[in-house]
């Protein structure tokens, strides 16, 4: 019974990562329609940047860990902007499919250049908030575990409060919601996507950083497992739908976590997948996604 | 004879000309040409289900591995007993077709399975649901014992010469190009301009898009099988989906639903990691690079050489 | 012709001009098949900074045969395919007398065929499958294979920590991991042991705890992580986080400083065998961890480094004791090596084309890497 509890809080602590990155995926898409691939190598750019940051910072203190993840967070932003504005604007009016091999080759460049320039070899990420464990009985529960579930719930508070709750937030709803009237009524889609890509990128160096203090190693190659997770997270939950990001990331690390303990952990990645296509079967817009009925 | 015919009778001769004369090319590029014809396969085989039937999918390289895996183990284990010590060429080449069908009819199987969900599922949720499908695979072959697990099969007998993997991109053009041009075929790009119209004037997106699953799947287990009995050694984590993905690219940068443009996409992405060898470890780098260039200046394809690509639906 | 293809055509007749190869009869030309960039690129990329280093200090004391060493090295992007069209072009359009690599058995599985055919000797620094080597008589490795380190784990295991009741944590994805850990069951089982738990991960995961969780309700003694080093530094952190105390130990895939690094105090006191350790005090190694942090700014060589370097050294030692670079007479000389003094031991090449060499046991004490006991074959 106590591994039940300690699983469950492995789970939540994954899914609570899966959930940040999927967040990123699924704000893109729901503005752009477009499933930004080089999503996860931003990820990866977060939590090098919080590598070079953490230098200037004392070690193990919570301001310190804020100032670096809000560096980092700033950093990415603005290189997030700056891809949206360099590889993606260009082919806004064209077929999706287009800006997709781009942001495919946006992915490729962040990956090799990674490799080049940090050189392949992992390196190990400092600490940066003060690390202690809790234990009840035989159940551990480590501050890094509980520090990514906090952070990922302001995260999404915060998210759910600009979109929901702020001029911005309603302008990115409406060029989600078609773009060419948000345009007749006065706003700047172009303002709007670049704020979005940069509100994405953040959130994923948020999630780059937390998933480096979780698991110190960090290596340029580190972004494409989480992102493929968080990005079937992202459609599992229902692509475009904040919350639905957030449940599908849970999901699938409460999944994963448990498959892993259990003795069909060689198939855990498969049973994943698996779970995602019986969940599309029966609810083909994702979980909380909504079903276009498509009027001729 | 339809122009179609005689044309892919003109490749099956070039085809059979060029193994003739294949001891006098360099083989390092005889081998390179081989994997330009591998992946005109699976390019073309892909632009059935992506390019022309509109259904984007992401797992092709799942179902490469199907047919790779099945006419490989065919080749391992029953090609001893079947053929004895010393067989014939004749023997030999008729076994090779056998275990390449084989393949490629266990991957249509797979196509099948992989297309049914595809029915209920629109765009991005259909690619999402071939990739999770293409890493099962993957998965699911790393763990059979039987199949050499995590590394695979090797010692694979050495059958595909250039004229198989020739003749088969012939084949593979040539079926693709009749069905789509034919009267039933026009289902298929009905399905793909606007389901709900199709739908409409009585065709069944349904079977078209499973044929279209089916009939891509096919031909990619048989490039599997090729590539199998090329390359001697198969292993599950070579088929995942940056491998689709690499296929993806082609079809897309070919212009979708392009045949000639795609197979034109095909031969310049698999040359241009060849001709960058001189920049070693910069290669990557200027291929990401190229890519992202060429779709900002020519986003309609690269190769537009006749009308007939998709209907740009407006942003 | 099309428009585009106008813009494209600078670039292929650019790469249409033959690259001329360095004249031929003053150079001894040996090609590399490395992964240099992709996914393992960190091993492949030790492994090459070592082969670099033993060519460039045969080519500083005077070359081979009077003749200067030139290593033409290919990046296979660590993907499948890759390797066969390098080695290809490396022996077909480059004429190389002998090929080096590859760091993972897949990938050597792929050249060897070609090498074979084409009669080009050719020496693996690190592919540990049995099968690599089984490929013809002209493939060669300067590492163990995993039979041998498997059963060497197990009875370290049994005889000197003393262990019953093992879980193993195996990388599902990778064959070296699986391979280690087939061999490992095999020895530990016929050692009168138990393995209580298999439970497995895949490449890319770094949260561990999930299985981990489960080892720990199994109440066991010790438990095996035949894995890479950043893997295993994150296994042991989980696991002391966890409060599971049990001895973990694994094979040469920790060999590494990042291991200490990420691991900290969570790996002290853990096992691992290697034929390699930067700390190991011998003359030989001293000598080549000082020359390779001289040429690569201060970098500590790990095993990988250490076993490219000794592919080399092995192939010119060879070369050098049969006076010539024909293929047959080269693949004997190897075939033939006995007791060469490399770097990751005393290596003597057996009848199976392996390299029969002691595997050394190695812990982390103090942050540093000590010595603990040394397993002949």
């Amino acid at each position: 019974m106590p591994e039940f509890f300690q699983q469950t809080l492995n789970g939540l602590s994954l899914g609570a990562i899966y959930a940040l990155i999927a967040l990123g995926y699924t704000m893109v898409y729901g503005v752009l329609r477009f499933i930004n691939f080089a999503h996860s190598d931003i990820f990866m750019v977060g939590a090098y940047l919080g590598y070079y940051l953490a230098r200037l910072v004392p070690a193990a203190s919570v301001w310190g860990g804020l100032a670096v993840m809000a560096g980092a967070m700033a950093g990415c932003a603005l290189l997030g902007i700056l891809i949206e504005r360099l590889a993606y604007r260009p082919l806004r009016r064209g077929p999706t499919l287009n800006v997709l091999i781009t942001a495919i080759g946006v992915s490729l460049l962040l990956e090799y250049s990674g490799q080049i320039g940090f050189g392949a070899e992992p390196r190990t990420f400092p600490v940066l908030f003060p690390e202690r464990d809790v234990r009840i009985g035989s159940l551990v529960i480590s501050s890094s575990q509980l520090v990514v579930i906090a952070v990922a719930v302001v995260l999404l508070l915060a998210l759910q409060f600009i979109v929901h709750r702020t001029r911005i937030g309603t302008a990115m709803r409406a060029v989600a919601l078609n773009p060419q009237a948000a345009r007749l009524v006065g706003i700047n889609n172009d303002v709007v996507i670049s704020f979005t890509f940069g509100l994405g990128s953040a959130l994923a160096a948020a999630g780059g950083i937390l998933y480096a203090t979780n698991y110190p190693s960090i290596d340029p190659l580190m972004g494409v497992m989480p992102g493929l997770k968080a990005f079937t997270a992202a459609v599992l939950g229902g692509i475009g739908n904040i919350p639905g990001a957030a449940l599908g990331g849970l999901i699938l690390g409460l999944v994963e976590t448990f498959v892993a303990g259990s003795p069909w952990s060689t198939y855990k990645d498969a049973i994943a997948f698996g779970v995602l296509i019986v969940i599309l079967l029966f609810r083909p817009a994702g979980l909380l996604g909504k079903f276009r009925i498509e009027k001729v | 004879m339809p122009k179609p015919h005689l044309a892919l009778l003109a490749a099956l001769a070039a085809a059979g000309i060029i193994a003739r004369f294949s001891g006098l090319i360099d083989p390092y590029y005889l081998d390179v040409l081989t994997i330009v014809g591998i992946n005109i396969i699976l390019a073309v085989s892909l632009n059935l289900v992506n390019g022309y039937t509109g259904q984007f999918s992401l797992g092709h390289a799942g179902f490469m591995s199907v047919g790779a895996y099945l006419s490989a183990a065919a080749s391992l284990f029953l090609g001893p007993t079947l053929l004895g010590s010393h067989p014939s060429a004749i023997m030999e080449g008729l076994f090779f077709l056998g275990a390449l069908l084989a393949g490629g009819a266990a991957a249509a199987a797979a196509g099948l399975i992989v297309g049914i969900p595809s029915l209920r599922l629109r765009g991005d949720y259909l690619a999402i649901v071939t990739l999770a499908f293409g890493e099962i695979i993957r998965v699911v072959f790393q763990n059979i014992d039987a199949l050499g697990g995590a590394l695979g099969l090797n010692g694979i007998p050495p059958y595909t010469s250039i004229f198989w993997v020739l003749a088969f991109a012939a084949l593979t053009v040539f079926v693709v190009t009749c069905l789509v041009n034919s009267t039933y075929g026009r289902g298929f790009l009905a399905v793909r301009d606007d389901e709900i119209a199709a739908a409409a004037v009585g065709l069944n997106p349904t079977r078209y898009k499973i044929v279209a699953f089916v009939v891509g799947a096919f031909f990619a287990g048989i490039a599997g099988g090729l590539y199998g009995h090329f390359r001697l050694t198969i292993t599950p984590g070579g088929f995942d989906f940056t491998k689709s993905i690499e296929i993806v690219v082609m079809v897309i940068l070919g212009g979708m639903g392009n045949t000639p443009g795609v197979i034109l996409a095909a031969i310049l992405l698999t040359l241009l990691p060849e001709f960058l060898r001189p920049v070693a470890e910069y290669r990557m780098i200027i291929y990401s690079l190229l890519l992202i260039i060429l779709m900002i200046i020519r986003p309609q394809g690269l190769f537009k050489l006749r009308p007939g690509g998709r209907a740009d639906k407006g942003g | 012709m099309p428009f585009a293809f106008r813009r494209f055509s600078w670039l292929l007749m650019a790469a249409l001009v033959p690259v001329v190869p360095v004249a031929g009869q003053d150079t001894i030309k040996v090609g590399e098949v490395a992964s240099l960039t992709g996914k393992d690129a960190d091993f492949g990329q030790s492994s090459h900074k070592g082969t670099l280093l033993a060519i460039e200090e045969i080519n500083a004391s005077g070359g081979l045969l009077g003749r200067k060493l030139v290593l033409l090295t290919e990046d296979n992007q660590c993907k499948q395919g890759e390797s066969a069209t390098a080695a290809r072009k490396l022996i077909s359009r480059d004429k190389v007398v002998a090929l080096l690599g590859e760091v993972a058995s897949s990938r050597s599985l792929e050249m060897a065929p070609i090498a074979q055919a084409s009669a080009v000797p050719m020496i693996s620094p690190s592919s540990t499958n049995p099968r690599v080597t089984a490929i013809g008589d002209y493939i060669f490795r300067v590492c163990f294979i995993d039979p041998f380190q498997g059963t060497v784990m197990a009875k370290f295991a049994r005889d000197t920590l003393k262990l019953h009741r093992v879980a193993v944590l195996t990388s599902v994805s990778s064959a070296y991991s699986v391979g280690l850990a087939k061999y490992f069951k095999e020895g530990f089982v016929k050692g009168g042991g138990e393995i209580v738990l298999q439970q497995k991960y895949s490449e890319g995961d770094k949260d561990f705890k999930a299985q981990l969780t489960v080892i720990r309700a199994a109440g066991v003694d010790g438990i095996f992580v035949p894995g890479y080093y950043t893997e295993a530094a994150l296994i042991c952190l989980q696991a002391r986080e966890l409060g599971l105390d049990a001895p973990i130990f694994g094979g040469d895939g920790w060999e590494g400083t990042p291991l200490i690094e990420i691991g900290g105090k969570a790996v002290e006191g853990t096992y691992y065998s290697t034929h390699y350790s930067p700390d190991n005090a011998a003359p030989v190694v001293q000598d080549f961890v000082r020359k390779f942090r001289a040429r690569f700014e201060g970098e500590t060589p790990d095993a990988m480094a250490a076993l490219g370097y000794d592919s080399a050294m092995v192939l010119a030692e060879a070369i050098k004791r049969t006076g010539t670079t024909e293929g047959p007479k080269v693949r004997d000389a190897i075939a033939a090596t006995r007791d060469y003094p490399g770097v990751t031991g005393v290596t003597t090449i057996d009848a199976e084309r392996n390299a029969s060499k002691a595997a050394a046991i190695f812990t982390v004490a103090d942050g540093k890497f000590k010595f603990v006991e040394s397993i002949a074959p």
